[in-house]
């Protein structure tokens, strides 16, 4: 499997090459990539039907338990097919519908790239390589969403999906790390047999909000859901594929693929029946004010996706059924409808449902395939839908206490999916025929085959569910609640409840239709507002992250070079006196107060020295105060048995003071830049430093030395070094290379000194 | 003498530190110099002082019986000396030349790195 995910990046990458040349034809070509994927997969059908496992390991990194292991199941493979065959469809559609657009070219290296992450994202057995698949959906999707890049919307809303996916990808990286941490390894299907252990685990609730905050940004549940219909901005093929069909069913695949091992909790499973449910219903009534075409089929995809996610959460046998069926019965219907308003956003100019009216006598093709794929979403017998719906319903009545008030949410949801499919589906083509930005015409046969297949399939899918579907149900429902379901699916359970049910949504769906206007109007006479509004939220975190961001440069990069020695010093003059004051009982210590006259005169010069550097208002007063404490540094020298120490000290001490003189005599005298305030806190934060620094050298000087580097260099001076100054010894023979790099330093400064003073600015202007 | 030294070195720190918190550059870099011989007295203090005893091996002696000044921390003491003159040279040429160019000392008018007029 690891050979085909490879092709799919390598056939994506030579996509820019070959499409100029092929322009015309391109379509036919990039189908054939996902076709080929396709065929590879759909050839293990039977085996994988038959109860068969696939697993195919390459090491990656393995001392890290890092690896391509690909696991192919029943799960997978409903999956992967899922993904190649509306693959197929929106490759084929797109050479036609993207042939206008700059870039094309780059369009169908993203899609490439996507198709093949996603593939290899459900077939992925180790969590790392299923996250790092995972991640490139996410970014695949952020290039496909910005596609229109010289548009501000889609710049926006491109970086909106990225960085909400995005952030949830990370806390889905978190939350494997920590299951791994729990089963010592990183393959999911070696978590299958640790239910007991992982819920008993005392990480397990931080994995399973982790896990589905992953999950639940992936599939725009509730409250991340603003990011799907913002979506939109991208090209229809995207929609279709990305943001109906596949994509935004990451999540929910993840968690069906999950609910083996982390399953089972309350937490885990009433979390995504509750989330699930409310998105279902939210997303549907959001739909409401909606004239846009693929608009309104963004909100009914997060209402399915709600419904999904619910399912999940009622993890029943019936529910699981219900699940696949549906999941199945979505990816068709959906995929098409989009590639529908793709046609007639395409064909007509726009893409406002108000504007379009009465178009099939213009394009009879695409509105058989919206007839059909609507039919199959409204939920009407012989399509898919129908079986879809019908299972749905009837998991949801199973559930125990709150079975009819979930029901009832759910047939006003579908109700709502309804009248959003007559206003997609059959309003643009039937009534009165109302005048378009563009004179309709047909669409060409590259755009109107894939989305009629899919329609057709819709239909023979539900007129012999077992064929299509039936074989691979019970191999997924072990990959998720391992068992097998036994429930064989059938187009006609007979007149009961359910099929009441689906009528009534039926004529609910029909009734909002034709009074919506109304109802609008009432909603807004009652000022109902919509006071969830997670998409502000998201606004509120980027804006103040970036406030904080600003904040944070100003006060710690602010370009004064005093406030960033401040912050340094404060930092390290606390964390270092917490350290000391920790260690040690200050006042224990007992310095050595024995001076001498001398030495009280020593101290007292170098103390007035210095104040008067710090005093004097005239440069060269503040130069002979540096001098006379360097000098007095030299008698301290002296003084303390360090002759050389002395005589380089005065050397240098009179080389700088030469160098002040000559460099500093023509200037002015200082200025007071700084004002009492800013003295008075140097004053405080100086004070602290010093107080410091000399309670640090009475601790040090406290405490017994113990050296033997002193014993050695005065052991092996004169037999190691041929020298009896130990001092210079130590210098040019036992640490010469040091003594060389300092040398190096030396040169390097007195480069740059020579530079600063030959070179002028003109010369380099030249 | 160490508690002197010991305060000694806590007033250069301090005089060090308020100077590199000036506005004027010249300031900053006697903060600089105030600094470099503040480490070099800390490095010498807690080498531990000895009065009259140089690290000198006399002739015809192998090596020196204690007590005499340990060797090492003035080794290291000498490099800094040496390579803090190196800076301090390099700073003042570099303030000559900002002040050719810029024509203040004040840091905060040099906040900018935008071309110079």
């Amino acid at each position: 499997m690891l050979n085909l995910i490879l092709i799919g990046f390598a056939a994506s990458a030579i996509a820019p090459f070959i499409y100029k040349p092929l322009k015309n034809y391109f379509g036919w070509i990039a189908a054939t990539f996902p076709l080929y994927i396709f065929l590879s997969f759909i050839s293990r059908y039977n085996q994988i039907a038959g109860g068969d496992i696939i697993r195919e390991t390459f090491n990656w990194i393995p001392s890290l338990g890092i690896n391509f292991t690909f696991l192919l199941d029943g799960l997978s493979l409903t999956f992967v097919l899922i993904i190649t065959l509306i693959g197929v469809v929106v490759f084929l559609y797109a050479g036609a519908y993207m042939k206008d657009y700059d870039h094309a070219d780059r369009f169908f290296v993203y899609i490439g790239i996507f198709m093949t992450s996603m593939v290899g994202m459900v077939i992925s057995d180790n969590m790392i390589t299923l996250f790092v698949f995972w991640e490139l959906t996410s970014i695949t999707s952020y290039l496909l969403i910005g596609f229109n890049h010289h548009k501000e919307k889609s710049r926006k809303y491109a970086l909106q999906a990225l960085l909400v996916t995005g952030g949830g990808g990370l806390a889905l990286m978190a939350g494997f790390i920590l299951l791994s941490q729990i089963s010592g390894s990183l393959e999911i299907s070696s978590l299958y047999d640790l239910n007991e252990t992982i819920r008993n685990a005392p990480t397990y609730t931080a994995i399973v909000i982790l896990v589905l905050i992953g999950a639940f940004t992936k599939s725009a549940q509730f409250p991340f859901q603003f990011w799907l219909p913002n979506a939109m901005e991208a090209p229809t093929p995207v929609s279709a594929y990305l943001h109906s069909a596949t994509m935004v069913k990451a999540g929910i695949y993840l968690i069906a693929r999950m609910n083996h091992s982390l399953g089972g909790s309350a937490l885990w499973q009433d979390t995504i029946l509750i989330v699930g449910a409310i998105t279902m219903l939210f997303a549907a009534t959001l739909s409401f004010n909606q004239m846009d075409l693929k608009k309104l089929l963004a909100y009914s995809t997060l209402s399915v996706l709600g419904t999904l996610t619910m399912l999940l959460g009622i993890g029943s046998k019936l529910a699981i059924k219900a699940f696949f069926i549906y999941i199945i019965a979505h990816s068709l219907y959906k995929g098409t409808l989009f590639l529908v308003a793709g046609i007639l956003d395409h064909e007509t100019g726009t893409r406002d449902v108000s504007k379009l009216g009465g178009l099939r006598k213009h394009l009879p093709i695409t509105t058989v395939i919206a007839a059909l794929a609507s039919f199959s979403m409204m939920g009407i017998i012989p399509l898919v839908g129908f079986i879809g719906k019908e299972t749905v319903y009837s998991a949801i009545l199973e559930v125990d206490y709150w079975g009819l008030f979930l029901l009832s949410i759910s047939v006003i949801a579908n109700a709502l999916i309804v009248m959003i499919t007559i206003l997609v589906g059959f309003k643009p083509f039937w009534g009165k025929l109302l005048s378009t930005p563009k004179a309709p015409h047909e669409a060409p046969i590259k755009m109107w085959l894939g989305p009629l297949a899919l329609a057709v399939l819709g239909l023979l899918m539900g007129i012999f569910p077992n064929v299509f579907i039936g074989r691979l149900l019970d191999q997924s429902a072990i990959s998720i609640i391992s068992e097998k379901l036994e429930l064989p699916i059938k187009l006609w359970h007979g007149f009961n409840f359910v099929l009441l049910m689906s009528f009534v949504t039926l004529l609910l769906g029909v009734g909002v239709y034709y009074f919506r206007t109304k109802i609008l109007h009432i909603a807004q006479n009652l000022k109902i507002k919509n006071i969830f509004k997670p998409s502000e939220w998201y606004e509120f975190l980027l804006n103040g992250m970036m406030s904080f961001a600003k904040l944070q440069t100003k006060v710690l990069q602010n370009g004064y070079l005093r406030n960033y020695i401040i912050f340094i010093l404060v930092t390290a003059v606390s964390l270092a006196s917490l350290a000391l004051f920790k260690v040690e009982n200050l006042f224990r210590i007992t310095p050595d107060f024995s001076i001498t006259f001398y030495e009280s005169a020593i101290v007292i010069i170098i103390v007035l020295a210095t104040f008067m550097v710090i005093i004097s208002d005239s440069r060269l007063k503040s130069i002979v105060g540096i001098g006379v404490v360097g000098f007095t540094m030299g008698i301290i020298f002296i003084i303390h048995s360090a002759p050389d120490l002395a005589l380089t000290t005065f050397a240098i001490e009179t080389l700088t003071v030469i160098l002040f003189v000559l460099v500093l005599y023509k200037l002015p005298k200082f200025l007071p830049f700084s004002k009492s305030y800013s003295r008075l806190r140097d004053i405080i934060i100086a004070s602290s430093v010093g107080l410091f620094m000399t309670l640090v050298v009475l601790y040090i000087t406290s405490i017994e030395l113990q050296s033997e580097l002193k014993k050695f260099y005065t052991d092996n001076s004169v037999p190691g070094g041929k020298g009896r100054n130990v001092v210079n010894v130590i210098l040019v023979d036992f640490r010469a290379i040091d003594t060389l790099g300092e040398i190096t330093v030396l040169a390097i400064a007195a480069i740059g000194v020579f530079a600063l003073l030959k070179l002028k600015l003109e010369d380099r202007n030249k | 003498m160490s508690f002197l030294l010991a305060l000694i070195i806590g007033i250069l720190y301090g005089a060090g530190t308020y100077m590199i918190l000036r506005r004027s550059l010249v300031k900053v870099i006697l903060g600089l110099i105030f600094l470099g011989h503040a480490a070099n007295l800390l490095i010498f203090t807690i080498g531990r002082l000895t009065k009259g005893a140089p690290p000198f091996i006399p002739q015809g002696a192998e090596t020196l019986a204690e007590p005499y000044a340990d060797p090492l921390p003035q080794a290291l003491i000498l490099t800094a000396i040496v390579i803090g003159f190196g800076v301090q040279a390099f700073a003042i040429v570099l303030f000559k030349r900002t002040y050719q160019t810029v024509g203040t000392d004040d840091l905060d008018k040099m906040k900018s790195t935008d071309e110079l007029k």
